[in-house]
């Protein structure tokens, strides 16, 4: 299974010479094995899709929410275009509203010219809660986790290995934060064990301080989560948009000198590529 | 075992920041969560009891009505929640640790989450001076 990230900033688009390193595009990740492909969320990222020739008729792209950094590449996303292709589209079920009139917010007047309804390619809706489903090969777990208005994370059994997807997730929102107790930590099911975790960790412990409820978690929060679930690997991710690739590179060093876990651990990064089995 | 979903947790945490006592039950009437308000009038501490099932937390309180009977379980808020998924409220009377009756208001409201599950039932209580 290769997991290619093609954007790992969080909540808005950022460029510039700073921030070249750890990259500006908002979360998007492919998953490919054998012939079957799934896009995770739909940030400025998805463009690097535009790019790949396309070898399938079919698209599937799962959302964790709809939050504009994870969707605001979709008026931008070519397949969208093509009356050859049927495009899927997974994201989280709302008690009011359904997935296509929430969509439909951004995809049309005036934040966008084209109507969903519109789109030439063949598109299908599916909203989803907690719940377990296939695609193509892919064995895939979805569950709702804690972040501000309806936002699931998803765990994606391949062949062999299991990648977990939670870029905004905030499992320390309490008094005392993360309770460390496998059945009270959001989300614990989804990345129990996982082989790599992609995990929101945009804030340092000092910044999230000023930050509980926002919906993201810091550094520190990131690794703890990733020890309690016995993760393999862990990808920290959805870097703040004020954060530098200097300023990155320095919050990772300290967080390496006042941590001692023993699994692997590292910034995701824009265009990084992971093998698993 | 399966990690409680994020309502139950979210509600164990709001509950930790609350001075008022809260009692966390789940879908068939286990205390899986008291805080730290509850546990003065427990007088156990969670960290001790862990989770209770019903028929252990049940008859440590001992509610009574206003002629100093022993209530029903029917007619506890908690339990009309628990049987029907809807809020509930009630005054009356519980035996203290030292024996004494205390007049308590009692709200439970359920926790149903988006897909419109039930997963468990929130009782939260005042001790209300008698009039």
């Amino acid at each position: 299974m290769k997991i290619t990230l093609w954007g790992v900033r969080g909540s808005i688009q950022t460029s510039g010479p700073a921030t070249k390193n750890y990259g500006s595009r908002t979360s998007s990740v492919l998953i490919s094995e054998d012939d079957d492909l799934l896009i995770l969320d739909a940030g400025s990222g998805i463009q690097e899709f535009n790019s790949i020739p396309l070898t399938t008729k079919r698209i599937d792209i799962l959302l964790t929410h709809l939050h504009m950094d994870h969707i605001q590449g979709l008026g931008f996303f070519n397949p969208f275009f093509n009356d050859n292709l049927e495009v899927h589209i997974w994201g989280p079920a709302s008690h009011d509203q359904s997935l296509r009139s929430r969509l439909s917010r951004y995809l049309s007047p005036p934040l966008f010219p084209v109507l969903l309804r519109d789109l030439p390619c063949k598109l299908t809706l599916h909203e989803i809660g907690n719940k377990s489903f296939q695609i193509g090969h892919f064995k895939i777990k979805s569950n709702y986790i804690i972040h501000p208005s309806p936002t699931i994370g998803y765990r994606v059994a391949g062949n062999q290995s299991t990648f977990t997807y939670m870029p905004d997730h905030e499992p320390a929102l309490g008094k005392n934060g993360m309770i460390k107790d496998q059945k009270w930590i959001s989300a614990f099911d989804l990345a129990a064990g996982a082989d790599l975790l992609y995990h929101d960790g945009q804030y340092s412990s000092k910044e999230y301080a000023n930050k509980k409820g926002w919906g993201h978690s810091s550094m520190d929060d990131a690794l703890l989560f990733s020890s309690l679930c016995e993760v393999k690997h862990l990808l920290i991710a959805h870097h703040d948009p004020y954060h530098s690739d200097d300023q990155l590179n320095e919050l990772f060093r300290d967080l390496q000198l006042n941590n001692k876990f023993f699994f692997k651990y590292e910034m995701a990064r824009e265009g990084m590529e992971v093998e698993l089995p | 075992m399966a990690a409680y979903e994020i309502e139950i947790i979210l509600s164990r945490q709001l509950a930790d920041c609350l001075s008022i006592p809260v009692f966390i039950i789940d879908t068939v009437g286990n205390l899986i969560f008291y805080n730290a308000a509850a546990e003065d009038v427990l007088g156990k501490r969670f960290e001790e009891t862990g989770e209770m099932p019903v028929e252990v937390w049940s008859v440590i309180f001992k509610p009574i009505d206003q002629f100093n009977k022993e209530m029903s379980p029917d007619e506890l808020p908690l339990v009309k929640t628990l049987r029907d998924g809807l809020p509930y409220h009630k005054s009356f009377w519980i035996r203290s640790l030292t024996g004494e009756n205390e007049k308590i208001a009692l709200t439970s409201y359920p926790i149903i989450n988006r897909e419109n599950k039930f997963l468990g039932a929130v009782a939260m209580f005042w001790k209300v001076k008698d009039e």
